[in-house]
């Protein structure tokens, strides 16, 4: 695999960038490395963030050299494992399609000139890779869509979309945690809490989790809902 | 405990501390203050740490009302402050008395006040943190800013505290801030770069804590203006497709899918965190070593050393 491009991203953070495309190999050496400067400089760094073809490593440029921290990141670049070992869980969401759950499904439809049931079939008929976690707290950035779902974002993005909506744009899926702005369409929505301040664990997704989506009705929505 | 308590809200007064680091990963936005050097001033003028909580005040001020004695410090945007109808000082702190309402007047330059209290306000901290982040909710108070009737407790004092120097120059009408370019400045043509550097722009009223629009001169991509997402630096110039650059702040999301042309060095955000709408801005490219002496040279003012 080619060797990232290590910039720096302002006077506090290094961007560590491989080749711009959204695939599993290319996932997986970002997470393998976050989790190698993770362990080996955790206590120095500020912060890492995961992007789909890049790390970025935020630091105190008071506390830390940005040439001692680049030539760092160099070295455990060569060494993280190109393979898929960085695969996390296999997680299955539930998830309650169209309707008022699913406002642009029949939308989704109309543009893949097929029916809502196939839409639906389309969409929980794979199984996604988390790349990213980001935009709020625990928004996973799920890929890759069947082509045939292939739409862009909403020209107008709405001023309020509610909490669980799954949702689809750009070749991505994702799931909103909370009631947020946003320019997806919406698919559906789903019982579970991507982000759950009370939970042990409050974040459900990371980076590398696989991710499925299961049909179910209105009756099944409400009783995981309550069981929440 | 003792309390603050507020009286009027203002236009936006929220809590933050230096920010909640960590957790950007799991999309957990760092929020914190716009002027941290000013945020760190005032709270070393009482005698707290750095990173104990503070109020951030913006553009119109709140009123508030202490419930006991209390000591208090106003770093960063020059308001007319009185306690009880009594100028207070600036920079410099002042005792706050039981029943003693603080009240912010006129805004004569400058954005964003800081207002600390020895013993810093205690509020629970999610994710070790007590930085609001209004965009996430997340925070204090459920992540909202103060309302009317707030009650804020407040921490107890302890003995030691940092050496405290003297507050940054304000912007009057606008600012010349250091950049360095990138990381994206080859997803732009050389004109781009050029008026980037080389004409104003101006705060737009679509401004607020997660980013300031610019508006001025089209700021051309050369290779489209998708990128897959990434991180966003606080600083950053993220230019969407319509030419014109949005400049990341406090309460920046984690991630984001524009073409980064270049970042406000750590040295100079305090100053753009001073400037309000109709403001102008303008741009100068440094070196990362450049970036550092002046980081060096502010922590020495910070500290009154220089």
């Amino acid at each position: 695999m080619e060797d990232p491009r290590i910039v720096p991203a302002g006077d506090a953070a290094l961007l560590v960038e491989f080749p711009a495309r959204i695939d599993p190999a290319t996932s997986a050496r970002v997470i393998a490395l976050a989790e190698a400067v993770r362990a080996r400089s955790g206590a120095k760094v500020r912060d890492l963030v995961v992007g789909y073809c890049s790390l970025t490593v935020y630091f105190d440029p008071l506390t830390l050299d940005a040439g001692w921290l680049a030539s760092e990141l160099r070295a455990l670049t060569a060494n993280v494992p190109a393979s898929l070992s960085a695969d996390g869980a296999l997680i299955d969401v539930p998830v309650c399609y169209g309707g008022e759950f699913g406002p642009d499904l029949g939308e989704v439809a109309a543009r893949a000139a097929c029916s809502e049931e196939e839409v639906v079939a389309l969409h929980s008929g794979r199984t996604y890779r988390v790349y990213v976690v980001g935009f709020v707290p625990g928004f996973p950035y799920m890929a890759a869509l069947d082509p045939r779902l292939a739409v862009p974002r909403r020209a107008t993005p709405r001023t309020k979309v509610p909490a669980g909506s799954v949702a689809i744009a750009a070749g991505q899926t994702g799931i909103y945690p909370m009631e947020t702005p946003g320019g997806w369409h919406l698919l559906g929505r789903t019982p579970l809490r991507p982000y759950d301040a009370a939970r042990r664990e409050p974040f459900l997704f990371r980076p590398g989790d696989r991710v499925r989506f299961q049909p179910i009705d209105r009756a099944q929505f409400e009783k995981v809902a309550g069981a929440q | 405990m003792r309390h603050l308590s507020i009286v009027r809200p203002g236009m936006l007064t929220t809590i933050q501390d230096r920010g909640r680091w960590g957790r950007q990963a799991s999309g957990v936005p760092v929020a914190g203050p716009m002027d941290v050097y000013s945020h760190r001033l005032a709270n070393r003028l009482v005698g707290n740490d750095d990173d104990a909580a503070a109020l951030e005040i913006t553009i119109i001020g709140p009123e508030l009302e202490a419930e006991d004695d209390m000591v208090c410090a106003i770093a960063g945007a020059e308001f007319a402050v009185a306690v009880d109808g009594v100028p207070a000082p600036l920079s410099r702190p002042f005792t706050l008395a039981s029943g003693a309402r603080l009240r912010f007047g006129e805004r004569l330059a400058g954005a964003r006040a800081s207002l600390a209290v020895a013993g810093g306000i205690a509020v629970e901290p999610v994710f070790g943190s007590r930085a609001t982040s209004v965009i996430s909710h997340m925070g204090p108070l459920g992540g909202r800013p103060l309302v009317a009737g707030d009650r804020l407790p407040i921490g107890s004092t302890t003995p030691g505290g940092l050496p405290a120097g003297t507050p940054l120059p304000l912007p009057r009408g606008g600012a010349t801030v250091r950049v360095i370019l990138g990381p994206h400045d080859h997803w732009f043509t050389p004109e781009a770069v050029r008026t980037l550097l080389e004409t104003r722009f101006v705060v737009t009223p679509q401004s607020n804590r997660m980013g300031y629009r610019l508006e001025g001169a089209p700021l051309s991509h050369s290779a489209g203006s998708d990128i897959l997402s990434d991180a966003t630096p606080i600083g950053s110039l993220q230019v969407p497709g319509s030419g014109q650059a949005i400049l990341l702040m406090a309460d920046r999301q984690t991630t984001g899918g524009y073409p980064k042309i270049a970042t406000v060095v750590t040295a100079d955000l305090p100053i753009a965190g001073q400037l309000a709408p109709g403001d102008w801005i303008a741009f100068m490219a440094c070196t990362p070593a450049d970036a550092l002496e002046a980081l060096h040279a502010q922590e020495a003012r910070l500290a009154g050393t220089r």
